[in-house]
């Protein structure tokens, strides 16, 4: 679970803390991977895992789009630019409910019947979900792709130099709103992925992402901004905690742990563990 | 000297009269009972985001998480009502304490954060509150609490047969909430509380005490909010720990002060003015049929309100200075 | 009489880095010191020190014959220490005046008061036409001035200027000189932090010579730009000092 909630806070790592924008919407872009896989699955059998390259291939278009269409002119905002970004991308995500309730009605859905839900296999005696472990398997991989592409790649490198000054970058003949919008859709992408992969064993509704996208922040904070291995660490540390609260408090409180851990770790490291912003 | 500045102060003082007075005599010309219901919602968002400005906007300390005051006032106020026969009246006040109380103990390691990171921890805490008023057996936990009806009464505020009361109240709590900003905007703590927004380190170096700059802020502005809950409470007369505490609570009190103009004296009750009967409205026309239509609506106005008004809807209205700027 | 500044044997390190090694000066009540140096001389460190943004490794800081060395910045200004930033920092959604009002509720605790106080420093520093306007409007000499005019509000006993005639054309260099003697002759003390010489040093009653954290040479503006090892600091040929 730890590692699907990586995967998620990744996503956001990318775009909160490499581009330091606020995105409300997080939460959102996973519902919408969740509906697209479900639907792969309802109308053409498409098994969720088949379609997970399918669905993030499509929240790559919604990133590129999102940012170009909304999040370019929030960040451009003159005055209060935080407030902008949090408050556009906020009615992104209202509207994105919205539309949501509109076509696919606030029915809970779920897929009844994947390759992976319900399965379990034993390793050494320990049962583990199917799904859980192929998700574990999948965030690893999306993980060490993501840290070569933004250590090793050129266009990793173009993207941390455009957050640092977009000025000098336009000097150089790199077009910043180029980056940020493929830093967009990648840090969409790896949300589908996961969607993709939580489709096949979480309830599907307008509202899902609302629950999931505070623990993403609270991944990313945790980690620290502007860092991606932070971001995974994060997942780990929050998976670990709300196992070990689910142990010793009752189960609606296992969120607690995560926030009070996270309130401590800033507490003590104002900028995260691995924070560089 | 400086006549124009106190002309300003003087005309503000007035039109808020003047308006406080015209929204006092429309119960006389709207006796329907759902706008009059729109109407009391809209003076208790103008009101608490009023006191939320004086936190986020003024002193600069974004909270996304000020329903844990709107809950803690709500909550204080029938505890010592239902388990100890305690009048709402004394509720309230106890619930502004005991929030201003813990906003202060809250900013003793808040206020270190920077950035995101603080903002994060403002949701975070009161999610907190939440979850922990959830699992709280002896505060009705996710039952939440019923408060008992005994009829009419000023006494245990409480009224069934008319909505008037409430709207009334619901007036004088958006007036303290606008009077104690208009009165602190002219204040050693406004210009406190400026300062330390723009920038702390050159306020430090003039004097200003920063940290208790926005502990000041924190607790005036819980305190207010908190007595918002306690109104709440009474109000709809149930409640549980979603519906006082849930985050929209937190965003339905940023959201007025910063589509209006965050920071400054008027923007949250044009916000509050626009956007609470626009929401109500939207529920009421698109609504009910469960199809989002009404989020849609409401979603894209956000949307293109923030995008195109960055410093509010005030700033519309705001002239150019005579003195003029050279940009 | 007793300097109005002095500060002991100060050291400040940052990491393996020695930004000051036992910096002793002191500024008597009344005068214009310069301090001047190099670039990374440890200026803006031992400005930075005296003007409590940080305390000192080692080493002790005094202020009108009080040790101040660990107090922080606000209360070193209540007690009259007054500071501009070199890189200017002022309160931009603000006006001019509600800038300058600021520092006035220091020594005001009567906004009335503070307001009057504030319209006759923006009046003493040539800012009045400009007292309505946002500080974000302002251009940058103006800007400098408010910082000026900002911590004069605050009514110090000691003025301390971060480079606040670096940067202007030499019409509002000028200006500005002409500004900090009109400062001294109300009784106030300035220690200016610059590095260009020839700015300062026809305005300073005495110089101060930093180079690589260190006192170099201290005296007489005349004498200090005669001082060969102050020319070796400043032309970077090290080798001829020798020391």
């Amino acid at each position: 679970m730890g590692l699907l909630y990586g995967l998620i806070a990744v996503g956001l790592a990318l775009i909160f803390g490499l581009m330091d924008v606020t995105n409300f919407a997080h939460g959102e872009f996973l519902m919408i991977a969740m509906y697209l896989s479900f639907f792969l699955f309802a109308f053409f059998a498409i098994d969720p895992l088949l379609s997970a390259p399918l669905v993030a291939a499509a929240l790559f278009i919604l990133g590129a789009v999102v940012y170009l269409l909304i999040v370019r002119f929030a960040m451009r905002a003159k005055a209060n630019a935080g407030m902008v970004q949090i408050f556009s991308t906020f009615g992104l995500a209202i509207v994105m409910r919205g539309l949501a309730q509109f076509f696919f009605t606030p029915d809970y859905r779920s897929i009844p019947q994947s390759w992976l839900g319900g399965k379990t296999v034993s390793i050494a005696g320990i049962f583990l979900p199917e799904p859980q472990l192929v998700g574990a398997l999948v965030s690893i991989l999306a993980f060490a792709g993501l840290y070569f592409f933004i250590h090793r790649t050129d266009f990793g490198r173009a993207l941390e130099a455009t957050r640092e000054d977009p000025g000098a970058v336009a000097l150089v003949g790199i077009d910043k709103n180029r980056v940020f919008a493929f830093g967009w859709g990648l840090g969409a992408a790896l949300v589908g992925l996961a969607g993709a992969i939580m489709a096949s064993f979480f309830y599907i509704y307008p509202d899902v992402g609302a629950s999931f996208a505070l623990i993403a922040y609270v991944t990313v904070a945790l980690g620290g901004f502007g860092s991606v291995f932070g971001a995974f660490a994060g997942g780990i540390i929050v998976g670990l905690v709300e196992a070990t609260t689910a142990l010793v408090l009752p189960p609606s409180l296992k969120s607690v742990g995560i926030y009070a851990v996270y309130l401590l770790v800033v507490f003590i490291r104002p900028r995260g563990l691995f924070g560089s912003i | 000297m400086d006549k124009e500045f106190a002309a300003r102060r003087r005309r503000d003082l007035i039109i808020a009269a003047v308006l406080a007075a015209i929204a006092a005599a429309t119960p006389l010309f709207v006796k329907d009972v759902v706008v009059q219901n729109i109407l009391i919602l809209t003076l208790m968002y103008a009101g608490l985001s009023q006191s939320w400005n004086i936190l986020s906007g003024y002193c600069g300390q974004i909270s996304l998480g000020h329903a844990l005051y709107f809950g803690l006032g709500a909550y204080t106020t029938e505890l010592l009502f239902t388990k100890f026969g305690v009048l709402p009246w004394f509720g309230m006040l106890a619930g502004g304490v005991v929030s201003a109380l813990i906003a202060m103990g809250l900013g003793y390691p808040f206020f270190r954060l920077r950035g995101h990171y603080y903002v994060i921890a403002t949701i975070v805490i009161a999610e907190i509150g939440l979850l922990l008023f959830h699992n709280w057996e002896w505060a009705g936990a996710a039952m939440g609490i019923t408060i008992p009806i005994r009829g009419d009464s000023w006494l245990k505020f409480q009224f069934l047969r008319t909505k008037l009361p409430y709207f009334y109240f619901a007036l004088a709590l958006c007036c303290l909430a606008w009077f104690v900003t208009w009165w602190l905007e002219n204040s050693k703590w406004g210009f406190w509380w400026r300062a330390v927004k723009d920038n702390p380190d050159a306020a430090e170096s003039l004097g200003v005490d920063v940290f208790n700059s926005k502990m000041g802020a924190a607790a005036v502005s819980a305190f207010l909010v908190a007595v918002g809950g306690s109104f709440y409470a009474q109000f709809v007369s149930y409640i549980d720990p979603e519906s006082v505490m849930g985050f929209q609570f937190s965003l339905l009190m940023a959201l007025p002060a910063v589509l209006g103009g965050i920071g400054t004296l008027w923007g949250p009750v044009l916000g509050a003015a626009i956007l609470i009967p626009l929401t109500e409205l939207t529920r009421f026309k698109f609504g009910g049929s469960g199809r989002g239509v009404d989020l849609i609506v409401y979603g894209t106005l956000i949307v293109l309100i923030s995008l195109a008004l960055p410093r509010g809807l005030l700033s519309l209205f705001s002239r150019p200075k005579k003195t003029g700027a050279s940009r | 009489m007793t300097a109005l500044l002095e500060t002991r044997g100060v050291w400040q390190r940052f990491g393996g880095l020695v930004a000051n090694s036992d910096v002793s000066i002191s500024v008597g009540r009344g005068e214009i010191v310069g301090l001047i140096g190099p670039n990374g001389a440890g200026k803006s460190t031992l400005f930075n020190l005296i003007a409590g943004v940080l305390p000192p490794t080692q080493g002790s800081i005094l202020f009108d014959g009080e040790d101040v060395t660990h107090m922080p910045a606000a209360e070193r200004c209540q007690r009259g220490v007054g500071r501009t930033f070199q890189v200017v920092k002022s309160f931009e959604t603000m006006t001019v005046i509600d800038n300058v009002i600021v520092g006035a509720l220091v020594r005001n605790t009567v906004m009335r008061e503070a307001r009057r106080k504030a319209h006759e420093v923006l009046e003493f520093t040539g800012l009045a036409t400009r007292a309505h306007v946002l500080a974000s409007d302002l251009v940058p000499a103006e800007k400098r001035r408010l910082e000026v005019a900002r911590a004069l509000a605050t009514e110090p006993k000691l003025l301390l200027l971060d480079e606040v005639l670096t940067g202007l054309t030499p019409t509002e260099a000028q200006t500005g000189v002409a500004l900090v003697r009109k400062v001294r002759d109300t009784g106030i003390t300035v220690l200016m932090v610059e590095h260009v010489m020839e700015i300062v040093m026809p305005l300073v009653d005495r110089a101060i010579v930093l180079d690589l954290g260190k006192v170099l040479v201290e005296g007489k503006p005349a004498d200090v730009v005669r001082d060969p090892k102050v020319i070796s600091a400043y032309l970077g040929d090290r080798h001829a000092v020798g020391a």
